[in-house]
């Protein structure tokens, strides 16, 4: 049982769950998104700023509710996407974000972990026009018709 | 599991097989294997005898009149989906009401609002009260419906529903009533005469069956107004250019090649169950939900979700303060104890609830004790490592 924690619930994971970075709102953001996972129900919005530059991301936050490795996995993507543009950041591989996060996950918690990345995806897309990439389609367009 | 003896307290979402269902299938497979309804030689015959003889255990352990109404579906939710579009697009129109209840699963609810939604009818939802029954006062108020869509037992919850009582209710207003039946088949005697509902749907592999078999039982004369659902070989009695008539019941409504085997195996699991006695399992599993609703209720940080233990199943909801439900479920993995985190399929209820998932342990007839000490004791862990 501990190997399994210790690998899952690892120190920096556990940090990032419990003392999120870049959590909160951002009221009159230049774009932002809001995802669900239909799995669990849990959700995430994501809110980001530009510099005047329009491009480069000044400020980026999230708010919602989620399982450890959601919330760890989005507050770590918060830093690593701070003050880059959001071009790059539209064609982020999910590798790299998975890289960071460091920890063994099965096909359901890799959804957990990908969440956020997924959001913020919709959210350039919304407000840049940046591509969203055919996995991430999905997550903007559901709804019951 | 992990290391872990398991304790497998997720039978809500599916159950373990016994070795009877296994080797009756794999006998079948081997002795008795062919298409059914169709063949003249002798394989052909013993498939379809299996098969026909797999109807009568099921009619006879829902108590139906007919075997006629006994119809095999993929799963419940194709017999639900079923009755929603057959019986529901020729039944429903602007200024009638469609009915489900806050406490359905998805299976349940989604069809009956997409139907309505597409025949102009009005999709309401039957609230439920704190404790997670339904308010059945606000029933009063209501007009128009034309059918009620209401599982027996839910499945996020165990809130037993009064089922008798909703059948009068809506017969009374020449309503029918839809009963998803997942979650009381395996667990309590079923009978559709008692019950008085018009509509009744389960699945096999939540009662020790296989997957792939599910049942929709129908009042005959409502089963022989409707049109079909699926259309193709099997349900047709002939098919020419000009024009197509149905075959009788229940052959109208099994499209295609069945689920044969599964058939068959769902029929020894009723055999399974019918040995041990459906009292006996309900018996049993109140017991293990007694214990265990006394157990969590006085476990530190844990909220217990859903009514007392004399109007429930065997199905026990509950969140740990401060840990998102798959966290909680994840530890307990690593502890060997298996349950269920999420919605559920219920979001409209998990809504209600004011969260967004829960946990939930569920029993069956092989449970044990023990095996709620396990799920105590990995709480215990999770408290201390995530809490």
């Amino acid at each position: 049982m501990s190997d399994g924690f210790e690998n899952l619930y690892r120190e920096i994971i556990l940090d990032h769950y419990k003392n999120p970075r870049g959590h909160g709102v951002i009221e009159d953001a230049d774009a932002e998104a809001e995802g669900q996972n239909p799995l669990c129900g849990d959700e995430v919005s994501i809110f980001v700023t530009f510099d005047p530059d329009g491009d480069t991301i000044d400020d980026v936050k999230f708010s919602g509710r989620g399982c450890a490795i959601s919330q760890a996995a989005t507050s770590m993507l918060m830093e690593m996407v701070k003050g880059r543009s959001a071009e790059e950041v539209s064609a982020m591989s999910k590798d790299e974000l998975l890289d960071e996060v460091g920890i063994p996950l099965t096909p359901i918690r890799l959804k957990c972990a990908l969440l956020g990345l997924g959001v913020l995806k919709v959210a350039l897309h919304r407000g840049k026009g940046t591509p969203l990439p055919d996995e991430w389609a999905g997550l903007d367009e559901l709804e019951l018709r | 599991m992990s290391g872990k003896p398991l304790a497998y307290l997720d039978s809500a979402n599916s159950s373990q097989k016994p070795r009877r269902v296994l080797d009756g299938m794999r006998a079948f497979y081997e002795t008795s294997y062919a298409n059914v309804h169709r063949a003249v030689y002798e394989l052909g015959e013993r498939a379809t005898a299996e098969y026909e003889g797999a109807r009568d255990k099921v009619q006879a352990f829902v108590n139906a009149p007919s075997r006629r109404e006994v119809v095999f579906t993929r799963s419940a939710t194709n017999a639900l989906n079923l009755v929603a579009y057959a019986w529901g697009f020729d039944n429903l129109g602007p200024g009638d009401v469609v009915l489900v209840t806050e406490l359905e699963h998805h299976s349940n609810f989604v069809p009956w609002q997409y139907v309505a939604g597409r025949t102009g009818a009005e999709f309401r939802a039957l609230g439920i009260d704190e404790s997670g029954e339904l308010d059945l006062e606000s029933l009063d108020a209501l007009e128009n419906v034309k059918v009620v869509a209401a599982a027996y037992v839910n499945n996020s919850l165990g809130t037993v529903n009064p089922v008798e009582q909703l059948a009068g209710w809506a017969h009374e207003r020449g309503a029918v009533l839809v009963v998803d039946a997942c979650q009381a088949a395996p667990h309590r005697p079923l009978d559709v005469q008692a019950l008085g509902c018009d509509f009744l749907a389960f699945t096999g592999h939540k009662m020790c069956g296989p997957t792939g078999i599910g049942v929709l039982w129908g009042r005959q004369e409502l089963l022989q107004e409707m049109a079909p659902f699926e259309l193709g070989g099997e349900m047709i009695r002939s098919v020419s250019v000009e024009r197509t008539t149905w075959n009788e019941l229940p052959q109208k409504f099994e499209a295609g090649t069945p689920p044969i085997a599964q058939a068959v195996g769902l029929g020894h699991a009723i055999d399974y169950l019918n040995e041990i006695g459906l009292e006996s399992i309900e018996r049993h599993e109140h017991e293990l939900t007694e214990y265990a609703l006394a157990r969590l209720t006085e476990a530190d940080g844990v909220t217990v979700y859903g009514p007392p233990a004399d109007r429930r199943g065997g199905i026990v909801s509950f969140q740990v303060e401060g840990v998102h439900p798959h966290d909680v479920a994840q530890v307990l993995g690593f502890e060997g104890v298996a349950i269920r985190a999420g919605h559920h399929c219920t979001q409209p209820l998990m809504t209600r609830l004011g969260v967004p998932a829960t946990n939930r342990a569920s029993f069956y007839l092989y449970s044990l004790p023990e095996e709620v000490d396990q799920l105590v004791s990995g709480l215990r862990r999770v408290k201390e490592l995530l809490g």
